[in-house]
Order: structure tokens, then C-alpha cells, then sequence
């Protein structure tokens, strides 16, 4: 436990060093004149920026950058990252997320010369390095997701899903067939209904059974010849794998529509099943999540899709191939929906993620998946006992997979804290909190994946602190509502930062 | 954030929606119990005078600090004015659900329909059933 946490008591609370100090952007630091480099003298012909710009191309006024001396840079941006929660730091639960170890060879992998050199532009006969990994990347997800073709393009999750649908898409246009709607759970990502929309579909939702999984009678009654496709997560986002899979496959080929894989739980199945072999024809993987990758605030993502036969002409180019021992981009394909991005896709993380599967190797990732089941069980079972089985009980009581939800109506209705001031109170033991108010199924969701990478000790605390959390909530419900008390910050008020954010600073302000 | 309440001259629906009904006409919104469960609302976007309300359908979005969800017309009909000024103030939402907080005004479709809706009783109980 962080000490920090004991030392709070009651209404004795004293602000920290880091809450007294006011956080300053790198423009307040700035002074005119001060620099980081010494650039070396000129050796091209200095040539007037409107020579080489067309009219109206060239900015009024130079940016405005900050002037700063390189020692006040690391200062700066490492206090930030003092400010910061990150899994260097602690356990990091975050539910749908897998937070898991990135280990430190894979940083070495990745900055080797040839691959963090590389150029983007570097025509394909000089990057065969490079493009030999990204094949073997492709036949290793092949592999794993049971479809045979792959593509590295996208660039997160959510693109691989608006990827998909396009991709869906044109298969049923290519067929004549013009279907309106994409049916997806109401256990379903945020994203799968977002990346519907973008891709012109309505989303139809699909209601959940009493065990968790997809209500096959509603299935059935939805499904028909204007359903374009079905976007299904197994396990889904109650960490629960779904029985019917077979069936639920059977249901939608039989209307000829399309199965998609929202691949974000895929650490609870690797090397164990294959979404191919359940009858899915499109999966994407979150190589950020499931093959690791520092991946918090924001990416780098990167969201690959794995297809079948069918969908296989369409695909985004340029494609990877192989010739005579060779690598090539190949462009010439004139069923492909074109390119999902520039360039080739994130490739520093493709480095990253090739390293982990190649020094996990086949056994290792079914490993690594069978670890992450059997924590996630291990604290579904040591929670249930005690404080935090009742008040936070477990909402579908099933063996789960990689992942759980655990509900805090009761904590809100016995002891009237919720699940947010739980998981703020989470912060001042060290912990980073789980993913809360997700799935919306779940009243005072609190989704718990605690990853194969961390041992009994961080799983036992983990739970000793929810339950040492209730007990403070028995005897001073006020103390948990107030929480956090250490971190850099006290609690945000989020209604207005949703309201009223503050996105830019005026820099005239500031001189 | 308003107490718990639920006026008796309202109708409910089982998702949470309720509709004041004067003659054709009736004022929608959402009921304490929905704003509660929500959160914090920090947007809302109402329907344009002129939509078509079905029954049992979303007619618009609202958003809180943890999920943007639909909301659901208890009843059908075409939208004769809207609240604009949940568009600048949303907590309005939170703090008087059944007065200020309302969403729109429709001409009801089928006046009968309301027959199908629950009165505060029976809502009650639907909520105390935990759903």
C-alpha cells in the first residue's frame, strides 16, 4: 500500500507538495533568446522561404515555439511524467484496456538502427528488412486469429472496425446487395456502434441473456437479408465467452451477412481458440493491448485486420508480397477499398509486437493467455468473500474469462459511495482503478483485468484495498466521496471540463 | 441534483421517460431516476420542430460524464417545440427533471397510446424490481 494513504485520516488532510504547486505549460518557460541545440552553420544556399513556397502557402508569422534550454525541457516533461500514473508505476486493472508488461527487450528490438532509421518514403528494395518483419507480423496474426490474409494497416482498434465494416461493404456491393444495418450487443464496445455510423450503416442492438452472452431468440428475430453484418466480441465485455458462438455464426451466415471480431479481448484467448475457426470473417487485433506496447493516453495503436476468402479481394493496398524471395508493395489490386492511411501503418509497433511473439513463441502466448484467465479468476474468487462481495458483487457469476464486472449498487445503496468514488479512493493506494461505468448493462460497472503480468502479491493488495476502502466507507462514507487525497491532483470536477473545456492558452497573455 | 421524486400527474415509461399529457399535445423528458443513473449531463442535442416521434424509439442523445444514451419517446408524435436551452445549460437536466429540465413538446399521434404508459404507482414498483 502506498503509505501516503495511511497517513490520511479522517478530516486531517494536508496538501502535498506537488497539489501546492500550480502545473505550468512549457510556454509559461519560455524566455526569448534561451536554446536547446546548437544548430551547425548553413552548407545550402540560403534561399527566401517565398522561393520556395507558392503564394499564400507560407504562414504571416513563424510559429510560436518555445524557447527553453534543454536542461528546463527535462525537467519539465519529467515532472509531467511524475504527475502521471503509468504501469512502470503500479497495477493498471483498466478493464477492456490489458495493461499488461511491455518488456524492455522489445524497446531494444525497436530501436535498432535499420528499423527506428528507417525512412517511410524508403523505396521497397531498400527496406526488405523491414518488410520481411511485417510479413512474418501478418503470418503470425494469420495464425493466431485462424484467417489467412492480414493487414497491418490500421492504426487502432477502432480503425481496424471502420476498416472492417468498409471492407464488408464492398464484399456485399461487389455481390449486388445493398443491406442498411450492422447488429452488434448492447455489451459492445463504444467504438463498434461509432465505427458503424461512420461506415454509413445503423446499428442495431442485440440484447444480452441471462448468462451473459448474445440472446439467440432477439438474434434470430433481427437477423435478416438488410443485416450487413454482426460485430461481436468473444469473450465479450463482460468477460464472458459465449457458448452459442457456433450457432450465432450459423444465424448470420445463413442471412448472408458478415461476422466481425472485435479482437480487444483477444489476451483471453490466444493459442486456445481462433476467431476464424468460430466461423468469424474479419477480426481485428489491438497489438497495443494484446501484444504489448506502451499504450496509455493515447497510442501509439495499432489495430491489424485478419480476413477470410471472401473478403480477402478487397482489402486495403498496399499489400505485402512475397516474390522470389523478395518483398514487394503491391498496389495492384482493383477490388481493394484503397488505403486506410498513410504510409504503412504504425511500425514501430509492429517491432514491438513481432518481438513479443517471437520471444513468447506458441506455447508462450497460450501462456501468457491461460495466466491472464486464471488471475482474472483468482480475484473474482478472493472477492467474493467479505466487504467486497457485498457490496460489490460480481453481476454475472460465471467462470470469466480474461476479464469481470463486478457491480457497486449496493455500496451506493448501503454506504452511498459509488463506483467512482471507489475507484478515486484506488488512487491514493497506488492503483490505478479499474475501468468504471462500462458496460452500461451493468448498474455502477467496475471491469477488472488485471493481465497475466502481475503476481499473487498485486492481486491479493489489489482486493485487500477495495476491501479496506469499504470498511472506510462503513465508518465515514464522506471520507471515500472526497478521495483522492495524495495524487497531483484532488478530484476533477469532469462535469465541467465536459462543459467548458480549456484547450488553448493565449500566448500574447503570457509575454 | 433535484431530490428523488415522481410526480403523480405524469405518465412513465418503463425506460425511463416520462410525458406530461395536455389534450393532443405532450411535454417528454426524463425522470429522476434516469438523470440519477446518468450522471452529470453535459450535452444534449434536441430534435428539430418537425421530427416525427415513434414510440418505444430514441428520438435523441444525451450525454454525462460516463456514457452518452438514447432517450426514449414514450409516445408518438411531431415535435412542436424543443427546449434550446438544455443546448447551453444540460445540468438543467440534473437539477429540475420534470420542470426546466424538459426535452420537447409533441402533437401526439394517437392520444390513445398514452393508456399504455404507467402511472407513478406502477413505475414505482417497476423501479423498486430493480430494472
Amino acid at each position: 500500500m502506498n503509505p501516503d494513504a495511511q497517513k490520511v485520516t479522517g478530516a486531517h488532510v494536508t496538501e502535498t507538495p506537488m497539489q501546492a504547486e500550480r502545473a505550468t505549460t512549457i510556454f509559461e518557460k519560455s524566455h526569448p533568446g534561451r536554446r536547446a541545440a546548437a544548430l551547425p552553420a548553413l552548407d545550402v544556399p540560403d534561399r527566401d522561404v517565398s522561393e520556395l513556397l507558392p503564394a499564400g502557402a507560407a504562414r504571416a508569422r513563424g510559429p510560436r515555439m518555445p524557447e527553453i534550454a534543454e536542461p528546463e525541457i527535462v525537467r519539465h516533461y519529467n515532472r509531467l511524467s511524475r504527475r502521471n500514473f503509468d504501469l512502470d508505476s503500479g497495477f493498471y486493472p483498466l478493464g477492456s484496456c490489458t495493461m499488461k508488461h511491455n518488456p524492455k527487450l522489445h524497446e531494444r528490438a525497436a530501436a535498432l538502427p535499420g528499423f527506428s532509421r528507417l525512412h517511410p518514403l524508403q523505396p521497397a528494395e531498400r527496406a526488405q528488412g523491414a518488410l520481411e518483419l511485417m510479413w512474418n507480423l501478418e503470418r503470425s496474426l494469420s495464425e493466431i486469429c485462424g484467417l489467412p490474409h492480414v493487414c497491418l494497416q490500421p492504426s487502432a482498434g477502432s480503425h481496424g472496425e471502420l476498416s472492417g465494416l468498409l471492407l464488408t461493404k464492398a464484399y456485399h456491393e461487389d455481390r449486388g446487395e445493398h443491406r442498411t444495418k450492422v447488429l452488434a450487443p448492447d455489451t459492445s464496445h463504444g467504438t463498434n456502434p461509432a465505427s458503424v455510423t461512420m461506415a454509413g450503416y445503423e446499428t442495431v442492438k442485440v440484447a444480452t441473456n441471462e448468462r451473459g452472452g448474445v440472446d439467440i431468440d432477439d438474434l434470430r428475430a433481427k437477423a435478416d437479408d438488410s443485416v450487413a453484418c454482426l460485430m461481436l466480441t468473444n469473450p465479450n465485455t463482460l468477460g464472458l465467452f459465449d457458448e452459442n458462438i457456433e450457432e450465432i455464426a450459423s444465424i448470420m451466415h445463413g442471412v448472408g451477412a458478415t461476422l466481425y471480431y472485435d479482437g480487444a479481448n483477444l489476451n483471453a484467448v490466444m493459442g486456445v481458440s481462433r476467431p476464424g475457426d468460430m466461423g468469424f470473417d474479419i477480426v481485428h487485433v489491438n497489438l497495443h493491448k494484446s501484444f504489448t506496447q506502451p499504450h496509455g493516453g493515447g497510442g501509439p495503436g495499432s489495430g491489424p485486420i485478419a480476413v477470410s476468402d471472401r473478403i480477402a479481394p478487397y482489402l486495403p493496398v498496399p499489400r505485402i508480397a512475397q516474390k522470389d524471395g523478395r518483398f514487394e508493395l503491391n498496389t495492384d489490386e482493383p477490388k481493394s477499398i484503397g488505403r486506410m492511411r498513410g504510409f504503412q501503418g504504425n511500425f514501430g509497433v509492429f517491432v514491438r509486437s513481432y518481438a513479443y511473439i517471437c520471444s513468447l513463441g506458441a506455447e508462450g502466448l497460450k501462456a501468457a493467455s491461460e495466466t491472464a484467465v486464471l488471475n482474472a479468476n483468482y480475484m473474482l474468487a478472493k472477492g467474493r468473500e467479505g466487504r467486497v462481495g457485498k457490496y460489490l458483487p460480481v453481476e454475472f457469476d460465471r467462470t470469466c474469462k480474461h476479464e469481470y464486472v463486478l457491480s457497486a449498487a449496493p455500496a451506493k445503496k448501503e454506504l452511498n459511495v459509488k463506483a467512482l468514488d471507489i475507484a478515486k479512493r484506488l488512487l491514493d493506494f497506488g492503483y490505478h482503478p479499474p475501468t468504471i461505468y462500462f458496460p452500461l448493462l451493468v448498474d455502477e460497472a467496475m471491469m477488472i483485468e488485471p493481465t497475466e503480468t502481475e503476481t499473487v502479491e498485486t492481486l491479493d493488495g489489489f482486493i485487500e484495498a477495495l476491501d479496506k476502502i469499504l470498511e472506510e466507507a462503513e465508518r465515514d462514507p464522506e471520507f471515500v466521496q472526497n478521495a483522492p487525497y495524495t495524487t497531483p491532483v484532488r478530484r476533477l470536477d469532469e462535469a465541467a471540463a465536459a462543459r467548458n473545456p480549456v484547450v488553448t492558452q493565449d500566448l500574447d497573455a503570457l509575454a | 441534483m433535484a431530490e428523488e421524486h415522481y410526480p403523480e400527474d405524469l405518465k412513465y415509461h418503463p425506460e425511463h421517460d416520462w410525458a406530461r399529457v395536455e389534450g393532443d399535445a405532450a411535454t417528454l423528458g426524463i425522470t429522476w431516476f434516469a438523470q440519477d443513473a446518468l450522471g452529470e449531463i453535459v450535452f444534449f442535442e434536441p430534435p428539430a420542430v418537425g421530427t416525427q416521434l415513434i414510440k418505444d424509439s430514441a428520438y435523441a442523445e444525451v450525454e454525462s460524464v460516463k456514457a452518452v444514451s438514447e432517450v426514449i419517446a414514450p409516445l408518438s408524435g411531431e415535435v412542436i417545440e424543443a427546449n434550446g436551452a438544455l443546448g447551453d445549460a444540460p445540468e438543467t437536466i440534473n437539477d429540475d427533471p420534470y420542470g426546466e429540465g424538459w426535452m420537447v413538446k409533441i402533437k401526439l399521434a394517437d392520444p390513445g397510446e398514452a393508456d399504455g404508459l404507467l402511472d407513478v404507482t406502477a413505475y414505482r414498483q417497476h423501479l423498486e424490481e430493480g430494472v
